[in-house]
């Protein structure tokens, strides 16, 4: 009983063991069929499609962050409201606005100087955070639950309780710009962007290079637990995927830029998740802290480093916002942390931590905002928009617990 | 006589593997029952049939018990008829006292609103009756493992236990407590009660049990009554491995140089009552190739010295000096204690040892990931190959590196957890009950690893509570109580009766 018999691997079992990857993937797959049916083919439009990257760029890159940290245990309250305060100050700093003009001026600085700032005080607030959390061994629901109060409540003072814009046009292009075309091709009798095309070719070739390049080295070593069909069955969808989606964002402006920068922190954050030692003992810390912390990992360190991530992401997406806005308003970012929490859950991360993959809460995000523009267009109330996120969330969290206690 | 619990023919499988075949087992009125067997024979699944948690129905077979079939659904039918199981994990809730959870989920209460003055009363007769001088109201967190075993064995009293079982009761305490405990049991049989004990202390077991019934690979193989012959803890063994054990402990030829591990005057608190010290002014020294013992009674503070001395990780106030190869190093974090040489395998390895739901490979690498990665970048393959090294050479058995540790065996996950400190490449280990909870086997081949790592040119502490083992592996053994060093012996002079005379007098000396 206690040695379990070498077991061939095989289609089946290998299904079985990655059901919870497949069943959200499915699930997405599932949710966009339906809206686009459901819309009359309206979800799909180049123009929707664009959009809905638009809308979810910041609660991806807060997802990315919000991983880490439910990986390792915690969770993080205060990325909506700390997002919506670094969305104000980076108004302040661009417009040179004072909250309090009688009191005192403020500088107006270049976008990029007040971005750079702007991330590096982000930085600087999950610092303080973490340490708290890390040193102090205060619960994290409780440190950053005060930092929720106290960010909201400083977005509102800088703000002076108005709205601050509209900011510079070279910083909207974070949010609004796209790659621009060189090659000026039209089809369909309308301009066709052939550069956001190829690059969307070059990635999927690059990509599958490298998926075919693993796979070999893993054959070479007797490693493939994966059957060969469902390899191939991959990278079939991964092709088709990426080459339709940037055919689709093809015929209306092109590759948004916020879609560079996404991409690229999802790639970032993929590597250090699976392949580094920084990733490897995040997981080992939220599976069991006390033998990470005997085995010589430094956990104070490593959750201090977490939280100051996570506060430049929640920065890079209160800019992201601000930036697509074009304004900041003393509500921006309300709710962010919901949405983003939710992403990571849907996507398979354990409340227990230790568990949780970066694809997972990318998808998991993708879902909510499907929903979310999906849910829209056809004209559904936010009342019962809300109402059926969260049966969405209760659903996912369900089944990966029910199946879990099963087998 | 009429047996009071009969099981026939039990059957169980899961998907893949035959836990259980055609088991038969009977316990007669006050009798106690000892059930052995490797880890992994297949006790603690039979104990799970018989208590309800894998209801009737899951498996086939039948249970008789006072002489009628039952079909026990869940856990509470189980109980309701008198049969009662006490588990390792103690499920004592540590915040409440003792006798709020003697009565946890049978309240004594009437609409709801809690009788305390009869559960008082009734607390304090169950306690004198498992000879606990311990006030009702004192919170479990309070007392030590010993005592919460009372503590369990009075609430199964409560809810008029006829069959008592026990899953390795005495794995985790001290030999006094041990003693208490099993003088507990015979007291409990001349009342009639019946128990079932599964253990893997055979000492224990010719003390106290009327028969002994052997599981192997999911079957008995044996039951030999120990009042119609001598049965020696050899014929068990012989019944329980299917083979001859000539040796319990791996023959090894000692090849001690100089001292390469020395602590001198190390003192320690404890880490939430500043006054108490914990460790008093202790010195030791470990020479390479040598096997060094410590000895002592739960409690006597063998683990808070090791764990303040590696990186501190326990206690306040830690002063004293390291020394490794002669050079004083500091050992004031983890990190600096491993870069120094040292390892610490922890006594619970569940708990702080491995990262449960994480596989072998993870596991295996978390003390020095350093060791397969560039650039903090790790490469798999050759984190890969470690593994399966590791795996070879400690003779880990599992389907692949990649099999999850809380599906291994206890032996398994030990040899995960030494694996881990082996490739941190150490030059002092020191191993804290390191065949805690495993079968004899299992237990040969972790002598076999120390035994290895001494001729390798290491020193290796080991802390254990059972002395047989100690005098087999040890060259030299310090005796320990109340925090201090009391005796220092080779081994060849030591004996079970000088150690405890060593530890009895130290006491004496106290009261002077």
């Amino acid at each position: 009983m206690t040695d379990t018999t070498q077991v061939k691997p095989d289609f089946m079992r290998f299904i079985k063991s990655n059901i919870r990857d497949y069943a959200l993937l499915l699930s997405l797959l599932a949710i966009m069929v339906f809206f686009q049916f459901n819309t009359n083919g309206t979800l799909f439009k180049p123009v929707n499609v664009t959009n809905l990257l638009l809308q979810n760029s910041y609660i991806v890159v807060m997802a990315l962050g919000m991983l880490l940290v439910i990986v390792a245990g915690h969770i993080d309250l205060s990325v909506g409201s700390v997002s919506g305060f670094i969305g104000a100050m980076a108004a302040v700093l661009m417009t040179g606005t004072s909250p309090n003009p009688d009191l005192f001026t403020v500088p107006k600085f270049d976008f990029v100087t007040a971005s750079i700032l702007c991330l590096a005080l982000g930085a600087a607030i999950g610092a303080v955070q973490g340490y708290f959390i890390a040193y102090y061994k205060i619960p994290a629901f409780i440190v950053t639950l005060a930092g929720m109060l106290i960010f909201k409540g400083l977005a509102l003072s800088v703000l002076g309780g108005a709205s601050v814009g509209p900011l510079p046009e070279t910083f909207q292009l974070l949010s609004t710009g796209f790659i621009p075309d060189i090659f000026g091709v039209q089809m369909f009798g309308a301009p066709f962007n052939l550069l956001a095309l190829l690059i969307g070719t070059v990635i999927t070739v690059v990509l599958i290079f490298f998926n075919f390049r693993t796979r070999s080295s893993q054959l070479a070593h007797g490693l493939a637990e994966e059957p060969q069909a469902i390899f191939y069955g991959r990278n079939v969808l991964i092709a088709v995927a990426l080459v339709g989606f940037s055919f689709i964002m093809a015929r209306y402006k092109g590759l948004p830029t916020v879609l560079v920068v996404m991409f690229t922190l999802i790639a970032l954050f993929m590597f250090i998740t699976t392949r580094t030692t920084f990733g490897r003992r995040i997981y080992a810390m939220g599976g069991n802290e006390k033998a990470a912390k005997l085995s010589g990992v430094n956990t104070e360190r490593l959750t201090f480093w977490i939280f100051t991530i996570m506060g430049a992401l929640a920065a890079l997406g209160g800019l992201i916002f601000a930036a697509r806005l074009n304004v900041a308003t003393p509500k921006a970012g309300a709710g962010f942390e919901l949405e983003v929490i939710a992403a990571c859950f849907i996507g398979g991360a354990a409340v227990t931590g230790g568990v949780g993959k970066i694809i997972g809460a990318v998808i998991g995000a993708f879902i909510i905002g499907v929903m979310n523009n999906g849910m829209s267009i056809m004209g559904i109330g936010i009342d019962w928009q809300f109402v059926i996120k969260g049966t969405v969330l209760m659903l996912a969290v369900f089944l990966d617990v029910y199946y879990k206690n099963k087998g | 006589m009429q047996p009071i619990l009969e099981m026939r023919g039990i059957t169980k499988t899961f998907p893949g593997v035959k836990a259980l075949s055609d088991v038969n087992i009977d316990v007669r009125p006050a009798e106690i029952l000892a059930v052995v067997g490797e880890n992994g024979a297949g006790k603690s699944t039979l104990m799970k049939v018989l208590s309800g948690v894998y209801p009737h129905g899951t498996y086939s077979g039948e249970i008789h018990f006072e002489g009628s079939e039952r079909k026990f659904g869940k856990i509470s039918d189980s109980e309701d008829s008198g049969i009662i199981i006490i588990h390792q994990e103690l499920a004592l809730v540590p915040l409440l006292s003792i006798a709020e959870n003697i009565f946890l989920g049978h309240e004594t209460a009437k609409y709801g609103v809690i009788n305390w003055f009869e559960a008082i009363t009734r607390t304090k007769d169950l306690l004198k009756k498992v000879g606990l001088n311990e006030h009702p109201n004192a919170l479990i967190t309070n007392l030590g493992t010993g005592k919460q075993q009372l503590v369990e064995i009075a609430k199964a009293l409560n809810k008029k236990v006829k069959l008592l079982i026990l899953d390795e009761p005495t794995s985790s305490l001290n030999e006094t407590d041990s003693n208490a405990l099993l003088a507990l049991l015979m007291e409990l049989r001349s009342q009639g009660i019946s128990s079932i004990m599964i253990s893997h202390k055979l000492n224990e077991i010719s003390k106290v049990a009327d028969r002994i019934t052997v599981i192997r690979d999911g079957m008995t193989v044996d039951t030999l009554d120990c009042h119609a012959e001598k049965i020696s803890e050899d014929r068990i063994i012989k019944a329980m491995v299917g083979r001859e054990l000539t040796d319990r402990f791996p023959p090894r030829t000692a090849q001690i140089k100089d001292p390469i591990f020395e602590v001198k005057n190390w003192s320690c608190y404890h880490p939430l009552h500043a006054e108490r010290q914990m460790i008093k002014n202790i010195d030791l020294h470990v020479k390479a190739g040598e096997v060094v013992g410590i000895a002592g009674l739960m409690g006597a503070g063998r683990t808070e010295l090791a764990m303040s001395i590696f990186g501190k990780a326990y206690g306040q106030k830690i002063t004293g000096e390291v020394f490794i190869h002669g050079k004083p190093v500091d050992v004031s974090t983890i990190p600096k204690a491993m870069d120094a040489g040292l390892a610490y395998a922890t006594e619970d390895r569940k708990t702080y040892g491995l990262v449960l739901i994480d596989h072998i490979k993870h596991n295996i690498t978390l003390a020095n990931l350093d060791g397969v990665a560039k650039y903090s970048v790790v490469d798999d393959l050759v984190e890969l190959a470690i593994a399966n090294k590791y795996r070879r050479e400690l003779g880990i058995r599992c389907s692949s590196v990649f099999q999850t540790t809380v599906n291994l065996s206890g032996g398994n996950q030990q040899k995960v957890v030494l694996s881990k400190w082996l490739f941190s490449g150490p030059d002092v280990l020191i191993l804290d009950e390191p065949t805690r909870g495993i079968d004899v086997g299992a237990k040969y081949e972790i002598y076999g690893i120390i035994n290895k790592l001494a001729e390798a040119g290491k020193a290796v502490i080991v802390i254990s509570s059972e002395m047989q083992e100690l005098l087999g592996i040890s060259d030299r053994i310090y005796v320990m109580n109340e925090g201090k060093f009391v005796a220092e012996m080779p081994a060849k002079e030591a004996s079970q009766e000088k150690i405890m005379r060593a530890i009895m007098k130290s006491y004496g000396q106290k009261n002077d």
